[in-house]
């Protein structure tokens, strides 16, 4: 399969604002949180890679670049090897309608003024996509598909009449009505309750297959990333520190940062209670962040080096990149 | 075993809203035995909280419970006088909620509200014991004293829970109701609340309800669970039987449509449908309307909740 999104050295600084509570929680030090830190990774059509990590990781962050809903402080991204960044304004809408992103919380995203009808119609309103009429037509027809039946009669109802289900369903129509390929979707299922999440994630997959699409899948939950991904990339601030497909990087984890995590998802098995021991502390800010491999300072594994130098990705088996001193 | 040291009974609770009443929590019937986690599982709006706040009688007016009895050691809680209560709470039984960021006072210092929790129960106790045990119970969190002259907002999210935990246990209470202690954790720390939980429960002979929708998170360490849907229980058991062998069609729905990281999973099970309107619930079953192997009974009759196979469930398939 040919590579549709291709991502180098990205790179996204945040200019810490200087208001009081900035102040109290930085003191006089750097300015800066470092978001996103040199990230490289590709995606081939037609696949799903997910980028996993825990809070404040930059998954967000990746997934805003991509769709240059930010403007990266370095690096590239390249869409059927056409440079994004450096594309004028024009050809970038042109494709704003094939690469599309859906967030995590359906009731913030949608506008509470808007009927279902209006949301969904809207990207081709701002794309100048057909007529009146055929856009009502293909807008009950994605309803169809996705499920928000009877189509004509949720057509007129406003968010608030919905319930959580349907409204992460008019997102996920909303996104896909200008017929992307490529769709980011960060955390769509994170504020929905347990069954909702799975309707959610049943029907992601039968629309890929059906729609032909490529997914940026963004998760904090690895067994969700487990079961939806071909390819998971886990980031630790900021930095992607170890990729590969789902068989390697569940079967045969290298960095120990992916294994802690690993070892702290909870089971629903209560005869596979876990044993192993845990990282110290949390995250560190993405202000500050600790020097050489970001994760020294909770590695249980950690060696001198480590606070010297920053790893750099090896690729421990075919298409498996792991970034720590462990694995030279 | 010994009497149980919590016992409901019966209990029913109800939200009179402009459009009727939410049937929030419908002959719920429970016991909690001493140093027992009980998990206390489903899905947003289910009632867990509404069971979890009556506990301490907490349920803002005009919220009210509307029948049954929550027995402490044989003594109904319902009864208690209000000064009576206040020392119930915090002694007896506490609660750490859902957000500790809104449940920690800002504008206090770690320190001032142990204090403040201390002298709340116990005014008599002279401030540098406050002190002393403020300490002690930071030490058991595994968190640095020096940590008590800071802000909330200076403090990472597992610290705070863990100073959420140290507030609700500084009274060294039996019981403490644990309501979605970890939802603003990411998995490592939550991780490293499990443990915590686990040493504190050995420690002090605690009895644990942990409310929670994360199913991982009570087969974790629960001892049993509590499934509700629509206010009502729906299957109570060991931990052990209710996972490995589900048996209400709800439960079974719950457990295996979420992702499970040991497995390779083909297919999620899915569950068409929407939670009951607890203004006007469904007759019958209160599942019935979602169920994939509902009969024609189940949609008229409330089905009793039954001993079956070592457990208590509600279900005509079971009967
Ligand atoms: N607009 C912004 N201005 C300043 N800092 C930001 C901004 N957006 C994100 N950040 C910071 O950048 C870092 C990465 O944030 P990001 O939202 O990408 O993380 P994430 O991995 O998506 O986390 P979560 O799992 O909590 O959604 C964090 O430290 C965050 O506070
Ligand atoms: N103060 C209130 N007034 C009216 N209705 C209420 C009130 N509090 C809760 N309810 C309703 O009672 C029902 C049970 O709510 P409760 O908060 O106990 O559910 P829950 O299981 O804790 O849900 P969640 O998982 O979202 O926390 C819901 O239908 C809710 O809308
Ligand atoms: S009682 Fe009937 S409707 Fe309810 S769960 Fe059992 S089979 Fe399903
Ligand atoms: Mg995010
Ligand atoms: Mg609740």
């Amino acid at each position: 399969m040919p590579e549709l999104l291709k991502v180098t050295n990205l790179t996204k600084n945040f200019p810490v604002e200087k208001n009081i509570l900035d102040v109290l929680l930085a003191g006089r030090k750097r300015n800066f949180i470092h978001a996103v830190d040199d990230v490289s990774f590709s995606i081939r059509e037609g696949e799903v890679l997910g980028l996993a990590g825990e809070s404040g990781s930059g998954k967000s962050t990746t997934g805003r670049l991509i769709l240059r809903l930010l403007e990266p402080t370095g690096g590239s991204v390249y869409y059927r090897g056409k440079d994004m960044i450096s594309i004028r304004r024009k050809e970038m809408e042109a494709l704003r309608s094939k690469i599309q992103i859906v967030f995590q919380d359906p009731n913030s995203s949608l506008s509470p003024r808007m009927s279902v009808g209006e949301a969904i119609e809207h990207p081709l309103k701002i794309h100048n996509m057909g007529t009146k009429g055929e856009r009502k037509e293909k807008v009950l027809d994605l309803m169809e598909k996705i499920g928000l039946t009877p189509a004509s009669f949720l057509y007129r109802k406003y968010p608030h009449q919905l319930s959580g289900g349907q409204s992460q369903r008019v997102v996920l129509a909303r996104a896909l009505i200008t017929s992307p390929d490529f769709i980011v979707a960060d955390e769509p299922i994170a504020m929905a309750d347990v069954s909702v999440r799975a309707l959610i994630l049943e029907l992601m997959k039968k629309l890929k297959a059906e729609f032909n699409l490529t997914y940026l899948f963004i998760t904090h939950d690895l067994a969700t990333a487990k079961y939806l991904c071909d390819r998971v990339a886990i980031m630790y601030l900021g930095r992607i520190v170890e990729i590969g497909t789902k068989d390697e990087l569940f079967g045969n984890p290298h960095h120990p940062y992916t294994k802690a995590l690993l070892a702290a998802v909870p089971v629903p098995d209560p005869k596979r209670r876990r044993i192993e021991e845990m990282p110290k502390g949390e995250i560190p800010s993405a202000m500050e962040p600790p020097s050489g491999c970001h994760f020294h300072p909770r590695c249980l594994r950690a060696m001198l080096k480590c606070s010297k130098k920053k790893p750099g990705m090896r690729e421990v088996s075919p298409g498996h990149f792991s970034a720590c001193f462990l694995d030279e | 075993m010994n009497k149980p040291i919590l016992e409901i009974n019966n209990l029913y609770i109800d939200y009179p809203i402009s459009i009727g009443t939410v049937h929030a929590v419908e002959d719920v019937s429970l016991i909690l035995n001493r140093g027992e986690v009980l998990g206390l599982v489903g899905e947003s709006g289910c009632g867990k909280s509404t069971l979890g706040l009556s506990l301490l009688k907490l349920i803002r007016p005009p919220g009210k419970v509307s029948g049954g009895e929550i027995l402490y050691k044989g003594k109904d809680v319902l009864k208690m006088s209000g000064s009576e209560m206040l020392n119930f709470r915090g002694q007896n039984i506490a609660m750490v909620f859902q957000n500790p960021l809104t449940s920690l006072n800002p504008l206090f210092k770690v320190k001032d509200q142990f204090l403040e929790t201390i002298h709340y129960h116990k005014p008599e106790i002279k401030q540098e014991e406050a002190i002393r045990m403020s300490e002690n119970i930071l030490e058991d969190l595994g968190i640095d004293k020096e940590r008590m002259h800071e802000y909330p907002h200076k403090l990472s999210g597992g610290m705070r829970q863990r100073i959420m935990i140290g507030l609700g246990l500084i009274m060294q209470p039996d019981i403490l109701v644990a309501d979605e202690p970890t939802t603003s954790l990411d998995v490592i720390v939550e991780a490293g609340f499990i443990d915590l939980l686990n040493r504190l429960r050995k420690r002090f002979n605690l009895t644990i309800i942990l409310i929670t929708h994360n199913l991982g998170l009570v087969a974790e360490i629960a001892d049993r669970v509590a499934v509700m849907y629509g206010g009502r229980i729906m299957e109570i058991g060991s931990a052990d039987n209710i996972f490995s062998d589900p048996l209400h069609p709800y439960t079974f729905g719950l457990i295996n449509c979420i992702p499970n990281i040991e497995l390779e999973q083909k297919e999620l099970i899915t569950m068409p449908g929407n939670p009951p309107d607890l203004v006007n619930p469904p007759d019958g079953c209160r599942f019935a309307p979602r169920c994939p192997r509902v009969m024609d009974i189940c949609k008229k009759e409330v089905p009793e909740v039954r001993m079956y196979k070592g457990r208590k469930i509600a279900c005509r398939l079971y009967e």
